[in-house]
Formats: structure tokens, sequence, C-alpha cells
């Protein structure tokens, strides 16, 4: 099973975000995460999408993805060639004799405490999965109360960018 | 640019002229209401009032198939539109080009559960080619406009358009001609030269190879191109279910349909060849059998307009998107370059064993003790009705034994459902099919079981003028679910009687509805009947042909199985080696 990363360039109307879920599921094809907005062109939103593949080729994938009509265009990110992010806000129990540990452990990952209760703090940390995971492992013995995250972004590294060609596909037809 | 003031329905109703309607199956109700008062008074487009959505449905597909145009039909919302479900699944199946518009409650109702409100955009996501909610009058003109373009562009597909029915009722400034904005729909039709020459070249070394033929080459137009490669070549061809009549049944270098029920001669080919030059087929599961085993020695050369067909199944050694007369144009081209460069292919050795299987094991059948064979019946009416007319199946043994006995001579005399299997597209899809060829006799073979989902239909045709043949070949029961239980389940003919033989009457039938009812029990009146049918031609014939329940299809490759492993007739499979 491997993982892949794609960027995918949709126009911005109502309905696209279950016409691409739906295609996903229709297809049997594996979601690990979706996050999708606007771009820097309101008409233009963008969704990065973590697709687990497994016996069939991602080409596939992105082939019945470019059938629907209003996704614009669709690239894969390479880890190494992209700035790949994720956000997760914790909230864990901390009270007057764990909290001092937390706190440490939120400084060594560059994590910040975003809200504070008596018992619990709630952790707001950004990164790679590999780092978000390490944080969540090292807080549980702590007692993780809740946990949320944002699913990843990507974009990648470099001046070039992915929105300027369909952007003008977009001018072009109108 | 004109602009007009009108209301969202009287703009629907122009849009659709502009665009070059001239028919529209279907049947009014609350929201769709507005659309149909200014289609009373247009003078270009003839509405036909069908009895159910269903009918409409496949009557645009039918119409669609004979015209190469857009079929268009129209429903209320909700149940209205939800009726139109199954033949808008069978257009996606089988890439007919059909636009659905249907009526959607007020734009202030939508979400509230309000009466007769039915998602239909949701519930049609994943069985069109692409759909539309329109709320503002404003957005009609465009959608209609772009509706029509996906549909009939690249691969064909159904469109649908749901119109709220404020949209429908506001007045506002309509403007045509009408700029469409469509930037992620990019259909690619012109095939990459690199990779048609590779094929050529591929084709000039093969030894075995078969020119697997589906439905594209029949939506692109391309028959005569595809006489011409074959010609030209030298190459054995296969054509689909869906692609019956691309190349002429009569033609010698035709090896016959591929699949389930395939003919030896064509499955043979598929399994023992080299390389398979694929053109707007889809390697579906009927035509593979086991898909591990299935042609396992060929390369593939795979062209398409759906650059998501390609490798989808089986893996494309030369993948070509592309529409497939622009393929085949440029494939003669470039097969032609290998042949002045003194490259032909050599299939001798080839075509001996393919002559050897095709005369081992024709297609056939046994004619029954007593009763009527309907293997028979079908042929004669094939034999009778010649290959001018068009022919449309239902779904089950009549449609397999259709696409056997019949012969086709030319593209589109074949319609069938393939993809979905739909049982009832018959009696709806020949009636659309008669609208859209009103001189050519349309006949459809229809199934007793088949002809019981849709045959309120035979009103419509009755009293719109539409005078088609309904062949039922009546053998009281799901015949091709009876076989299956013949053949896995020991017998045990679970739910498949019909008693069609007591209930209904198919003659009466016919008659309560205005057509001629006739009815045919005995082998000496096949032809007279046929003939007493072709005579009458002012309205609907229905032909009650009671024919013998146990006659199966052959041959038969068992679902599951790989295609090696067809059968002839109950346990007896090929030889085939026979002739090498």
């Amino acid at each position: 099973m491997t993982q892949h990363t794609l960027s995918v360039l949709v126009e911005n109307t109502p309905g696209i975000l279950t016409r691409v879920a739906a295609l996903f599921a229709r297809r049997g094809f594996n979601i690990e995460s979706l996050a999708v907005g606007t771009t820097e062109h309101p008409e233009i939103s963008r969704m990065t999408i973590v697709v687990k593949v497994e016996g069939l080729p991602l080409e596939q994938v992105t082939k019945q993805l470019n059938k629907l009509v209003n996704v614009l265009k669709i690239v894969e990110l390479d880890p190494g060639t992209s700035v790949q992010r994720e956000l997760v806000l914790i909230k864990v129990r901390a009270d007057a004799e764990t909290r001092s540990q937390v706190l440490e452990t939120v400084q060594l990952f560059r994590a910040k405490v975003v809200d504070v209760a008596p018992d619990a703090v709630t952790v707001e940390a950004t990164g790679n999965r590999e780092k978000l995971d390490a944080l969540i492992r090292i807080l549980e013995p702590f007692g993780i109360k809740e946990l949320v995250q944002s699913g990843m972004v990507a974009i990648g590294r470099g001046a070039r960018s992915i929105t300027d060609r369909s952007l003008r596909a977009i001018e072009r037809s109108a | 640019m004109t602009t007009e003031q009108m209301t969202g329905a009287q703009a629907l109703v122009r849009a659709l002229e502009n665009v070059g309607v001239d028919t529209v199956f279907g049947i009014p109700g609350g929201a769709i209401l507005p659309a149909y008062d200014p289609l009373y008074d247009s003078v270009k487009l003839r509405h036909i009032l069908v009895r159910h959505e269903q009918g409409a449905g496949h009557a645009a597909q039918g119409y669609a198939m004979v015209t190469g145009k857009v079929g268009v039909c129209m429903a209320t919302s909700g149940p209205g539109a939800t009726n139109l479900v199954t033949p808008i699944s069978d257009a996606y199946m089988d890439s007919v080009p059909i636009v659905a518009i249907t009526g959607q409650v007020a734009t202030s109702l939508i979400g509230t559960d309000g009466f007769q409100e039915a998602d239909i955009a949701g519930i049609t996501m994943p069985i069109t080619k692409h759909n539309f909610l329109v709320t503002d009058p404003r957005d009609i003109g465009r959608t209609i406009a772009e509706a029509f373009h996906i549909a009939s562009t690249g691969r064909p597909g159904p469109v649908l358009v749901d119109i709220a029915k404020d949209a429908l009722q506001a007045t506002f400034d309509f403007e045509w001609p009408v700029q469409m904005h469509l930037p992620g729909y990019r259909p690619v039709t012109r095939p990459h030269s690199k990779q048609v020459r590779e094929a050529a070249r591929l084709i000039a070394e093969a030894k075995r190879p078969v020119l697997y033929v589906g439905g594209g080459v029949l939506k692109a137009g391309a028959s005569a191109e595809l006489k011409v490669l074959a010609e030209l070549t030298g190459v054995p061809v296969v054509t689909t279910l869906m692609a019956k009549g691309a190349f002429p049944d009569s033609h010698p270098q035709h090896m016959g349909m591929p699949g389930m029920h395939g003919s030896v001669g064509a499955v043979g080919a598929l399994q023992r060849s080299d390389l398979l030059i694929t053109i707007g087929a889809r390697f579906d599961d009927r035509v593979t059998g086991r898909l591990d085993g299935f042609a396992p020695h060929a390369k593939v050369v795979h062209a398409d307009i759906d650059p998501a067909e390609i490798s989808k199944n089986r893996h494309a050694d030369v993948p070509i998107v592309g529409d497939a007369r622009e393929v085949i144009a440029d494939l003669i081209v470039a097969v032609q370059a290998e042949h002045d460069a003194g490259r032909a292919g050599d299939y001798e050795d080839w075509w001996r064993q393919l002559n050897a299987w095709r005369e081992t094991y024709p297609l056939g059948y046994d004619e029954p003790e007593d009763g009527l064979s309907p293997q028979h019946v079908i042929e004669r009416i094939g034999q009778l009705v010649g290959p001018e007319a068009y022919y449309v199946a239902g779904v089950g043994q009549h449609q397999m034994w259709a696409a056997q006995f019949i012969k086709y001579e030319r593209p589109g005399a074949f319609l069938n459902s393939g993809g979905a299997g739909t049982m009832g597209y018959a009696v709806p899809a020949a009636m659309g099919a008669k609208v859209g060829a009103p001189d050519t006799q349309v006949w459809a073979i229809d199934g007793d079981g088949c002809f019981q989902m849709t045959n309120q239909e035979l009103a419509t045709c009755v009293l719109e003028g539409i005078p088609v043949k309904i062949a039922i070949i009546n053998n009281g029961n799901l015949g091709m679910v009876r076989q299956w239980q013949t053949l896995f389940y020991e017998g045990r003919y679970s739910n498949t009687k019909l008693h069609t033989n007591r209930v209904p009457d198919f003659v009466k039938l016919a008659e309560a509805y205005g057509c001629v009812g006739l009815r045919c029990e005995r082998p000496e009146d096949v032809d007279s009947v046929i003939a007493k049918a072709m005579e009458i031609n002012d309205t609907p014939v229905v032909i009650d042909f009671v024919v013998h329940p146990d006659a199966m299809v052959w041959p038969m490759v068992a679902a599951g199985t790989g295609n090696d492993d067809i059968k002839i007739a109950r346990d007896m499979a090929p030889e085939w080696e026979n002739g090498d």
C-alpha cells in the first residue's frame, strides 16, 4: 500500500466536495485525509487529498478525478519537493502535578498552548505526520481528552505555481 | 447577441430549440409545469407524452442511437425524476448522449423535504457524465448549451439539468448565444502520432493479431474507416455486443462476437492472440471472463476517447487516447507506411486456425421436438425483415439470440442495453428509435419478462402514431435466470416461472392498447406471421411467439471462469487445437 499526496484544483462550485468524495467511495479508493479551501483566486478551490492505493495504480485515481467536469488540474506532490503540513489541536489532562511536564513537551515540539483550564491544556501543533504522531505519543500518558486534526495541506517548493494556468483557463472560458 | 425578456420556462424552451432539439419525451407534473406552458406553443419541439418516466428516458436513448443527436427527456421533481434513474444509469453505462431535464421544488423549499422533493442531482451524481442544479433563470440558457455540449462530445453520456420551479417562473432578460464556461472539460480527440506508429509497428510484427472492436467505433461513426483498416491489414475482427454492425457480419474477416455468449471463433481468437488492437472497447467482464486468464499471450494496443478506460482492467502496452475515427484514420496511414517499407504482417497460419474454429464451431441451435425454437424465430425475423431495419432487444436470452442470429450489416442497426442490462429497455427504446427514424422498420425483440416492465408505452406508440413491431419471445419464464438455475442451481427454479402462457394474454393486451396483436405457436406459421406484421404500417404490432422454455444460450463462458473454459453446450468444450 503506497501513499500519495494529490493537489486537486477545482472550480469553486456547490457540490464539488461531494462529487470528489463520492467518486473515491464509488471507485473504492481510500482517502487518508482531505483538506479543502479556496486559493488565491476565489473561483478556484484546492483540495489536498492523501490517498492510499493498493493493487491499482494511482493513474486510475487521477484519470477518474480528471473526468469530473469541475476538476481543473491534478498534481501529485512528492514529499521531497514539497512542504506538507498538518495541524492538530489536543486537549490533554494537566493538573498541578503534571502541568510542568506537559508544558515541557509542548516546548520541545515547538507547539503552543492555546487554552488553559485548571486540569487541562489545549495544545496546538503544526508539522508533518511523523512529528505530530511523536507529540501525540508523548502526550498520551498524561491523558488525551480530545483530539482534532486538519488533514494535510501541501505546497510545492520553489517559485512555480500550479494555479496560474488553471486561472488562465477559467479566464479564457469566461 | 440578442436580448429578450421572458420567463425561465420560455428560456428553457427557447434554449432547447436553439441547440437543435426537435423531440422531447416526457410527462408533466407540479415542479416542471411552468415549462409545459411555453412547450404547448412551440412549433419546433414535438413533445411526446409517455406513460412512465422510465419510458421517456429509454425513448430518448433510442432516439439518440438512431439519429446521432442528443436525446431529450423531461420529468417533474421527486418521483418523476427518480423514475428517470434507470434510463440515466443505462445511458451512462452504454455512453448514450441524453439530456434529462427535471423540475425541482422552488429554491425556498429545497432542503426542507418539500412535497415531491428529491435531491436528483445528488442521486444521479454517480450515473451522469455531469449534472446541474439551476436556481437562477439567468443560468438556464448557458446550462442547456453546456449540457448538450458535454453529453455529445468526448465519450458521450447522460447529463441531467435540474431546474427549480421559481427559476422557471421568474422573468428576466434572456440572452443568446451564450458563452459556455467549462474550464475543466477538455476531451482529447486527436491521437498521439508516436503511439499510432508504434501500434502500426506491432501490427506488422504480430503473428496472431485481432481487432477487438467496441461501441466506441459506432459512437465515432468510424465503421467505414474500420473496414478499410481491416482489409488493409487482413486482421480478423471481433465486435462486442455494443459494436454489432460496426463491421458487417457477412464480412469474411468477421469472427463474430466475443464474450460470455460469444462465438468459439471470436473467443478463441482473443485467447490465442498475440496482439489485441482494441478500439472503443473497455475490457468488460462479460468479454474478458476471468481477467487473469484473458488473452494471456497478447500485447495490447488500447485506443479510447476516455483516458480512464485505458489500463483500467487490462494493462495497455500502447495506450492511445483519441476519437476512434481519428485513431483508425491515422492507423491506416501508419500501417500503409509500414507496408510501403516492406513490413506487412503475415497471418496465414493464424487464418488457418481461425477458419478451423469457425468451420468446426459455427453458431447453431437444436430444434426442439415439439413447439417453437426461440432462436429460429429470431433468425427468421432477421432474414425476412432484412439488414436495413433497426432491431432493439431487451435483456436476457432473447437479447443474446438477437445478437447471435440476426445478421447486422450496417452500423447502428442493433440497439440494446449492454452495460446496465436493463430489462424493459426494448419497448420504449424502440419507440424512440422509430420516432428518430420514422421511415425505417423498427423491431423490438423482447422477452415476456422484459415486456411486462415497460409495455405501457404501447399506449404512447398508438396515440402518437409510432408503428413499432414488438416480437415477444415468450417462454413463460425469466429465461436467462432460469438457464442459470438449470446449470448452477440443480434445476431449482426459484421464482422464474412467469406463467405468461396464461397471464396476461399478450394478444388481448395488445388489442386493448389499440395495437394489432398476433400469436404464433407453430414453426410452420413463423414466416407468415412475420410477413403479416410487416404489412401493417399504420399501428404498432405485437407478436406473441410462444416458444419452448428449455432453450439455452450457447456458447457460454460461465461467470467466474476463464474464456478458455467456454462451453459450446452443456458439459461440451471445444477442442482448441482442432485444425492446427
